[in-house]
């Protein structure tokens, strides 16, 4: 069954950032019935309850079948779209007995070793990532103490003006260096 | 974040990639041993332990005699019950409650590892049957669902509780603690974002332009620092605790820990009485309360 995108009620500035289910009021109430099963797997009995039957645990938790398909199939951005919470479906991937990392593989689509490499190399840049509509540029308030200049180079510059030290002209300062 | 508490629960602080983080933190636990606050205030967030999806607090403060450390699913960290300072957390909240900041109170609650892991980088490690150096009064903040309070909110809340501290008729020396990720986002197809030059330039404005910071709106917080790096409004109850301007005594920041960066400042007031500012205009205080924060971030919540 081909994936129904879930609609949204209401359209939020938010949602244009790629790759992220902000987790709101609306998916904090559609999403009751995923968070409280995970709260659930705190215990141990639960936890064996659940491994158990997994589809006979899930019905006491008022979950839509779409939700429920989710946790049964281990679709863990299925389940943030539809309300799950990232601290709470974590519960579910320690049941699992997955590592944190496994789990963000997982949601990134991509193999363990490429996500650890990836961190290691500095993580997931912001370029690129920010907009799904081309709202590319850096926001304000980081353009207006930072600069586009790397770390290195704007705290030379800065170490070097301090005697003129206006916060708000250190961009311009290091742009003069 | 839990796989540093998991890496100092397990005896993993020696390892190379663990090293180069725990070492970050030995200037700040020297200057934590020489400050000797009498009691610390800690702003964390709560991960799904004492508060579910059944209860969302924005502002909770611990009044109660102690916390314990909760099982977030895998048994309690092996860490000390927190001792808690009752009296100063029930006029802090009964001063910053009539300054119109509605706080929830919580006479029992258990903390996890979002103010565990933080205790333990600044005050060493604690053997479960030690004690830890100072009392705690914990503030546990919403950040999980959205949306969490003001950076603007934040700040003015750290206003209202140093107001609180200085008309404390006991004088102590008292450390605050921002907590929470810098940039890191742990959910989605995004997962994995680092953002070093926010990072970077949030640090030095909260050194040097806290006032610039607290006009950030949430939706910059999520788009430039990561859907879960909207835990960094936190810090600013901290900053606005502190004196206008602060000394910087130690920064520290590093990439990646697990799925995430790591950083702290060290932020001092220049002196006792510092900077007076407007909302705090009746220092009542005999003058040798001394105030300084530790701002610690750890960025992922959960078990990496």
């Amino acid at each position: 069954m081909a994936r129904k995108k879930m609609a949204r009620e209401k359209q939020h500035d938010y949602d244009d950032i790629p790759g992220t289910y902000v987790f709101d009021a609306e998916r904090s109430r559609q999403g009751f019935g995923i968070n409280m099963f995970c709260m659930s797997l705190m215990k141990d009995e639960n936890r064996k309850a659940f491994k158990a039957n997994e589809a006979e645990y899930l019905k006491k938790f008022n979950l839509t079948r779409e939700q429920t398909d989710a946790i049964l199939k281990r679709d863990y951005n299925r389940m943030l779209e539809l309300g799950g919470n990232i601290y709470f479906t974590a519960k579910l991937g320690a049941t699992d007995g997955h590592s944190f990392q496994q789990l963000a593989a997982k949601m990134t689509g991509s193999s363990q070793q490429d996500y650890a490499s990836m961190m290691l190399a500095g993580g997931r840049s912001v370029e690129g990532n920010r907009s799904r509509s081309g709202r590319n540029a850096p926001s304000k308030f980081l353009r207006a103490g930072g600069g586009s200049k790397p770390v290195a180079t704007k705290r030379q510059a800065k170490a070097k003006t301090t005697s003129k030290a206006k916060p708000k002209s250190k961009t311009r300062s290091a742009k003069r260096k | 974040m839990p796989a540093i508490g998991a890496a100092l629960d397990n005896g993993k602080t020696e390892e190379p990639y663990w090293k180069r983080i725990f070492s970050g933190f030995e200037k700040s636990q020297a200057w934590m041993r020489e400050t000797k606050p009498d009691v610390a205030i800690i702003v964390y967030n709560d991960h799904a332990s004492a508060f579910s999806v059944e209860m969302i607090p924005t502002f909770a403060l611990g009044c109660a005699a102690e916390f314990p450390p909760a099982d977030e699913g895998w048994g309690p960290r092996p860490v000390p019950v927190v001792q808690g300072h009752p009296a100063l957390a029930s006029h802090i909240a009964q001063s910053v409650i009539l300054d119109e900041f509605d706080l929830t109170i919580c006479n029992k609650m258990e903390v996890d590892h979002g103010m565990t892991v933080p205790m333990n980088l600044l005050f060493g490690k604690v053997e479960k049957n030690g004690h830890w150096p100072c009392p705690v009064v914990p503030l546990a903040v919403n950040v999980v669902m959205y949306p969490p309070p003001t950076g603007h909110r934040c700040y003015m809340l750290g206003r209202a509780i140093r107001k609180a501290v200085e008309s404390y008729p006991e004088d102590l020396k008292v450390v605050i603690f921002g907590t929470g990720g810098l940039s890191h986002q742990i959910s989605g197809p995004r997962a994995g974002l680092i953002n070093s030059k926010w990072d970077t330039n949030f640090l030095d404005n909260l050194s040097k332009n806290p006032q610039k910071l607290i006009k950030i709106p949430h939706i910059d917080y999520m788009r430039e620092a990561g859907a879960e790096g909207i835990e960094m409004v936190m810090w600013l109850i901290m900053r606005g605790a502190l004196d206008d301007k602060v000394d910087e005594v130690y920064r520290f920041y590093t990439v990646p820990a697990s799925n995430t960066a790591v950083g702290h400042i060290i932020l001092a007031n220049r002196g006792r009485g510092g900077a007076a500012r407007k909302s705090t205009a009746k220092p009542k205080r005999s003058s040798g309360k001394i105030k300084r924060a530790a701002a610690r971030a750890k960025i992922d919540r959960v078990r990496g």
